[in-house]
């Protein structure tokens, strides 16, 4: 039997480490990586609609080549902040090889944790455009009409929003993983 | 290329429910509807591989700036292993915890109790091959919260950590046996498993107790394994 999961309450901040949502930071592990650069960004909200501002936002994602097992860390950590926005700078990952020969679209692992979360919560963001998203395995298990929750847009040149709804309205898909 | 092995499901009632009223905070932010069940791919049996190097070592939390915090010095220490018995070797572990009178030195903790310039309350260690990690802090004390009336949260230390798949990624709290405020608790009695939760409450340990230094706990944390079988993934041939 696994432990079981209990909140990462309201201060978890106690292991936030700001410098951690910059990827590419010169004194990190992936200092020097080359790709595509991009900023990814969003405002999280609530079942009323309210900015969640105290949210731990980790994201996990492929090199650029769509690799788990190369140099590159597709690792990061961003507090929510008093907008509700989180922002990470990284390099858009690659296709990555999908159970049964298939490919999966770029893509980028998220998961959330905060106060009110008694297990952190999965998603996924995928690039809008992208090819791949129309063959993608997991994007053909989610209903048409909610696949949007999983499309970041671009917002400018580099730059990716998706925004996520916790609970209720346009509610994001989160993923049982 | 073959497929990962995915990782096995919890058990029911081995995890809490994201719904839970009695926390009250569930009623804002856990999601209505339901998930959608992910096949395990390279994305959730992954994980970063998070080295000393980048991310360096501070074992100790009961020291702040070469001076002693205040309260009772503890000796915490544990193996991580997954459901299948493995060690979950050189993976990184965060800590954290409020200080001896129950307070984080935290912004947003208003709770009216001392802060002590000795102690902030934040320690990274990493396993060894064999999955043992073990750090030294200050028991922390329990503190107030808004819950319900009177709501107290029992001692806890909190633990995160990330295993060799993202799907293994958790945080979790590790609470302290003994302590009245646990049967009171609704975060700790969300999780129906009466095993399940006792899994939760460190032991105490003359082992790894330090003479005229330190009593030790006991906390052994367990990640997903292996599922029974390839094909209870539902997997798309
Ligand atoms: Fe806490």
């Amino acid at each position: 039997m696994a432990t079981a999961h209990q909140t990462a309450g309201p201060y978890w901040h106690m292991i936030d480490f700001p410098a951690w949502a910059d990827l590419l930071r010169a004194d990190g592990p992936n200092a020097g990586a080359e790709g595509e650069r991009i900023v990814i960004e969003g405002t999280i909200t609530d079942g009323d609609g309210a900015l969640v501002t105290d949210a731990m936002v980790e994201i996990w994602h492929a090199d650029p080549a769509g690799r788990y097992d190369a140099a590159f860390q597709g690792f990061g950590r961003c507090a929510t902040n008093a907008e509700g926005r989180f922002r990470f700078v990284t390099l858009k990952p690659g296709p990555v090889p999908g159970r049964g020969n298939t490919l999966q679209a770029p893509h980028v692992q998220i998961a959330i944790f905060a106060r009110g979360l008694l297990s952190h919560l999965t998603t996924r963001l995928y690039f809008a455009g992208e090819p791949l998203n129309e063959t993608d395995p997991l994007l053909g298990l989610v209903p048409a009409e909610r696949r949007a929750t999983l499309m970041a847009e671009p917002v400018s040149p580099g730059t990716w929003q998706l925004d996520i709804r916790l609970r209720g309205g346009a509610e994001t898909v989160f993923l049982d993983i | 290329m073959s497929d990962p092995i995915p990782y096995a499901r919890p058990a029911p009632g081995t995890q809490p429910p994201l719904d839970s009223p009695a926390y009250r905070s569930t009623q804002g932010r856990a999601p209505l509807l339901a998930p959608i069940r992910a096949p395990h791919t390279l994305t959730e049996t992954s994980s970063p591989r998070l080295s000393p190097l980048h991310y360096p070592a501070q074992a100790d939390m009961s020291v702040h700036n070469g001076k002693a915090a205040m309260g009772e010095r503890i000796i915490v220490a544990g193996r991580v292993l997954d459901e299948a018995g493995r060690p979950v070797a050189n993976s990184m572990v965060e800590v954290w915890q409020a200080n001896s009178a129950g307070r984080y030195h935290h912004v947003r903790d208003d709770h009216d109790a001392p802060l002590d310039p000795n102690f902030e309350g934040h320690a990274r260690i990493f396993t060894d091959a064999e999955g043992r990690y073990r750090f030294t802090t200050i028991r922390p004390g329990a503190y107030p919260w808004r819950n319900h009336h009177n709501a107290w949260r029992p001692v806890h230390i909190h633990f995160a950590l990330f295993g060799q798949g993202y799907a293994q990624r958790m945080i979790t709290q590790m609470y302290f046996p003994g302590d009245p405020l646990l049967a009171l608790d609704p975060i700790f009695n969300t999780t129906a498993d009466e095993a399940a939760r006792q899994r939760l409450i460190a032991s105490f340990d003359l082992g790894v107790t330090e003479p005229e230094w330190a009593l030790g706990y006991r906390f052994d944390i367990t990640l997903r394994g292996p599922a029974a079988t390839p094909f209870e993934e539902g997997d798309h041939p």
